[in-house]
């Protein structure tokens, strides 16, 4: 096995939690953050359910301390919040002392203020300084400044699985050495412009979303922000930290089968997944705890569960669950908030449940794990599946 | 670090670069403050009924990754990787629109799709049948350096022999004329003249589809070598020379050995501020090229710098059209790239004849 | 019924942007998704959206379009039965 890249913080902050203290206890006592939509108008509130955080923007700006002049976004507010705990929890306190990078990731951006103020930019000034927030980057180069950090800066965009493809890119760049450690994850806001665009897909639940249930209806939407600090070997061993757990694979493939849906078979998934276990020198049976993305869409469920059966053989895939049904899908943000959860489950021995479960599917032999359950718990697979074909897995191992 | 082959490019701009050989048909617009691709044949590269709902950054990514792919000679690669600003808006706006005006009904999903920022990608990845490694990097004016990046680092870790890479972004109406309010964009274009010791604020504005097939293995075909790259976020005038001097000794090479360097003027005169030093000390007796009053400015648009450099390394000469002083060089084996826009996300890129 | 005909061919050849094909082009039996036309999920979402808009049919799963999207000749049957406006 390969020893896998350290964590040392993290930061999270959804509907189910602003801290992961608070994150961890609503995944203990299934505390949901499924709920009507408040902060957003919308003629869909009354049919859709979201997993909104209950900040209004004017909170966000208040705990981050922004001047009235700001120009954050939802989606970098969000972002900050958890980048600060992330940076804090890894007792970070000198932020450019090392060679640091930030990788962080979305999918709207800085869209929520951009919706909100389109039509009437020409007519107040005041909120002009908003259009220059609405470009991916700048969200993350906000959150770079509040962190205080100059070095290696970017932001992968690759819809759902936009954050594992982050934590995948951190990873990476400590153990060729090009960083000595990295802050990576995502964020991103509720915005009208993807729950439209996910209604228009059909792919909308009117009620809770229930993954890898047969008669699951569609997905709620949700929003969130997580970072997590990986660190080299050489800075572990320095500066004596702790390792909360470790990034031991990671792979991206692509389904290249349709521009929103997965192949029936799950190629994507199914090729992801076999590539992570060869970089991080694991074996199938080695993985005690599947955190699925199990959208609860019909097309996501089915096409992962068979990719999973083909992966870890037919009745041999181990515990697995969708938390989604706490949190919502938070798009680009979901793969971070799922790594937070993954550590979380290696440190407390967990596996949290899959909720709303009843009814197995008719195409297969697959029942999530339905009840919170206490086990030993060394590897977590992770996998978040994107628009655009874009597969990702990532393993998290215990740090030895 | 070990360099990767340049073997295959493709490039749609505002100028003619996908049938002309170096710019010999290149003209600066002095006119307009929003300048659109020069058009391919569409139909040549893509089927009707594929391209029925593709956006135009789509189709244009499509066309250049096409092009390299054929200059390269390869079916396929081992990965796909592009940058991008702000995606295929266009379809963004049509959607937001859509929303806005309809009060949120009878939309369809085609824009929806189409806005998201991986869609190019993914796009080239399904008609390449390509199931590899697929990313996109959306930050801001190092997006397309993000994806040259990370193509350089999956050969250093040989997970990779070929890689796709490009940069991708689009104009659109309503944004255009956001960033005209916001002041992002000159409410006149003051011509060339001015361009180099500009006295305002804001860009003539771009768009463009670049793309590079890039290989670990040199071939006979080769057309330039990535030596390195690196990206900052933050970064000081005063502090921008030692910077590029530290980026060159970590290449074991000084000032001297470079024998162009492309610079990222875009006519705003702050963020123009940041080359000064470079164009009148640092490389004052070498030769410099700009490109930005060609392309137009907009996020990717150093893909379209990296195309003029490898261009110049190709053919050993340097057009007029892109020269910023008159020295000449006899021989161009090394040209360093920087850009930034505003101070930050900034870049340097190194390429060399193979 | 034949003037829905026609007019749903028209429609189809508009809302889908099917830039080469001409209302002749489109038989009345001819499969539209598949083989036929060569359309797909995605052009069901829009034309999902076309009956709703045009002729005030709401269907809710994705799937009931598979039936009704067979061919023009389903399709007016169809819309010809159920349409509220």
């Amino acid at each position: 096995m390969s020893i896998g890249v350290a964590i040392t913080g993290m930061g999270i902050i959804s509907s189910i939690g602003n801290s992961v203290e608070e994150n961890y206890n609503a995944l203990l006592n299934s505390q949901v953050g499924i709920t009507t939509i408040e902060n957003i108008v919308t003629v869909h509130a009354d049919v859709i359910k979201v997993g909104e955080i209950k900040k209004t923007n004017q909170e966000l700006m208040d705990e981050l301390g922004l001047g009235k002049d700001n120009n954050f976004s939802r989606t970098a507010m969000l972002g900050t919040i958890a980048a600060k705990q992330a940076v804090k929890d890894a007792g970070i306190t000198s932020i450019n002392e090392y060679k640091t990078g930030l990788i962080s990731a979305t999918s709207v951006g800085g869209m929520d203020m951009t919706e909100r103020y389109y039509h009437e930019y020409f007519e107040n000034p005041d909120i002009v300084k908003y259009i220059s927030s609405h470009n991916a980057g700048d969200n993350t180069d906000k959150i770079a400044k509040e962190l205080g950090l100059e070095g290696f800066v970017t932001t992968i965009s690759t819809a759902c699985s936009s954050a594992a493809n982050a934590i995948m890119l951190g990873a990476r760049m400590i153990k060729s050495g090009k960083l000595d450690r990295v802050i990576v994850g995502g964020t991103d806001a509720m915005s009208k412009f993807t729950i439209n665009g996910f209604k228009t897909l059909m792919i909308l639940s009117d009620g809770y979303n229930k993954p890898f249930d047969d008669n699951r209806k569609g997905l709620n939407l949700g929003e969130a922000a997580a970072f997590l600090v990986l660190e080299s070997e050489e800075l572990i061993k320095k500066e004596n930290k702790k390792v909360l757990a470790r990034v031991s694979g990671y792979a991206n493939a692509n389904d290249a089968f349709h521009q929103t849906a997965s192949s029936e078979n799950g190629d994507g998934a199914f090729l992801a997944m076999e590539k992570a276990f060869k970089a991080a020198q694991l074996k199938p049976e080695q993985i005690d705890y599947v955190n699925v993305h199990g959208t609860a869409t019909p097309n996501n469920d089915l096409s992962e569960g068979r990719a999973m059966i083909r992966l870890f053989g037919e009745n041999k895939v181990p515990d697995f669950s969708s938390t989604k049904p706490f949190t919502g899908h938070t798009l680009a943000a979901a793969a971070a908030i799922e790594a937070v959860y993954s550590v979380l489950a290696i440190q407390n021995n967990a596996v949290f449940p899959n909720l709303n479960f009843e009814t197995p599917m008719a195409e297969f032999n697959l029942v999530p794990q339905t009840t919170l359950k206490h086990k030993k718990i060394e590897h977590v697979l992770s996998n978040s599946f994107g628009f655009g074909g874009n597969c990702s897995t990532l393993i998290f191992s215990k740090s030895e | 670090m070990n360099k990767i082959y340049i073997n295959g490019l493709g490039c749609i701009s505002t100028q003619k670069t996908f049938d002309t050989l170096f710019l010999e048909e290149s003209a600066v617009n002095e006119v307009d403050t929003i300048l659109s691709i020069h058009q391919p044949v569409y139909k040549e590269f893509i089927s009707p009924v594929a391209s029925r709902r593709m956006a135009k950054g789509v189709k244009n990514g499509i066309v250049a990754s096409t092009l390299a792919l054929r200059e390269a000679q390869l079916e396929t690669v081992d990965a796909i990787i592009t940058g991008t600003g702000m995606g295929c808006i266009e379809d963004s706006e049509k959607f937001l629109k859509a929303i806005l005006d309809n009060n949120e009904e009878f939309l369809t999903p085609t824009s929806f799709i189409q806005s998201t920022h991986n869609t190019v990608g993914g796009q080239i990845a399904l008609g390449l049948q390509c199931k590899a490694y697929n990313l996109t990097y959306v930050n801001g004016s190092i997006s397309f350096e993000s994806a040259l990046f990370d193509a350089k680092m999956m050969m250093e870790e040989n997970d990779a022999s070929s890689v796709l890479v490009g940069g991708i972004d689009e104009t659109a109406d309503y944004t255009m004329s956001l960033f005209r309010l916001a002041g992002f964009i000159k409410n006149e274009n003051q011509g060339l003249d001015s361009f180099l010791k500009s006295t305002t604020k804001g860009v003539v504005f771009g768009e463009g589809a670049t793309f590079f097939v890039v290989e670990k293995e040199k071939k006979a075909t080769s057309i330039a070598a990535v030596l390195d790259v690196e990206i900052l976020n933050a970064l000081e005038i005063d502090k921008i020379e030692n910077k590029i001097g530290s980026f060159l000794a970590s290449n074991n090479l000084k000032f001297i050995d470079i024998d162009a360097v492309v610079l990222g003027y875009n006519g705003d005169m702050d963020s123009d501020a940041y080359y000064k030093i470079l164009s009148e000390v640092t490389f004052a007796n070498t030769p410099q090229v700009y490109y930005k009053h060609l392309s137009g400015e907009y996020d990717t648009a150093s893909a379209f710098g990296l195309w003029v450099g490898t261009k110049i390394i190709q053919t050993q000469s340097i057009p007029d059209i892109v020269k910023i002083n008159t020295i000449d060089k006899e021989t161009y084996k090394t040209i360093l790239l920087y850009n930034q826009r505003n101070g930050i996300d900034h870049s340097f890129t190194l390429i060399s004849s193979c | 019924m034949e003037a829905l005909k026609q007019e749903l061919k028209s429609k189809i050849i508009e809302v889908l942007n099917l830039e080469d094909i001409t209302v002749a082009d489109i038989n009345d039996e001819d499969a539209l998704f598949g083989d036929g036309l060569g359309l797909d999920s995605i052009d069901a979402l829009e034309l999902i959206v076309m009956l709703d808009k045009d002729y005030g049919i709401k269907l809710v799963d994705p799937k009931e379009g598979k039936t009704i999207f067979k061919s023009i000749e389903v399709m007016a049957d169809y819309i010809a039965k159920n349409r509220v406006k």
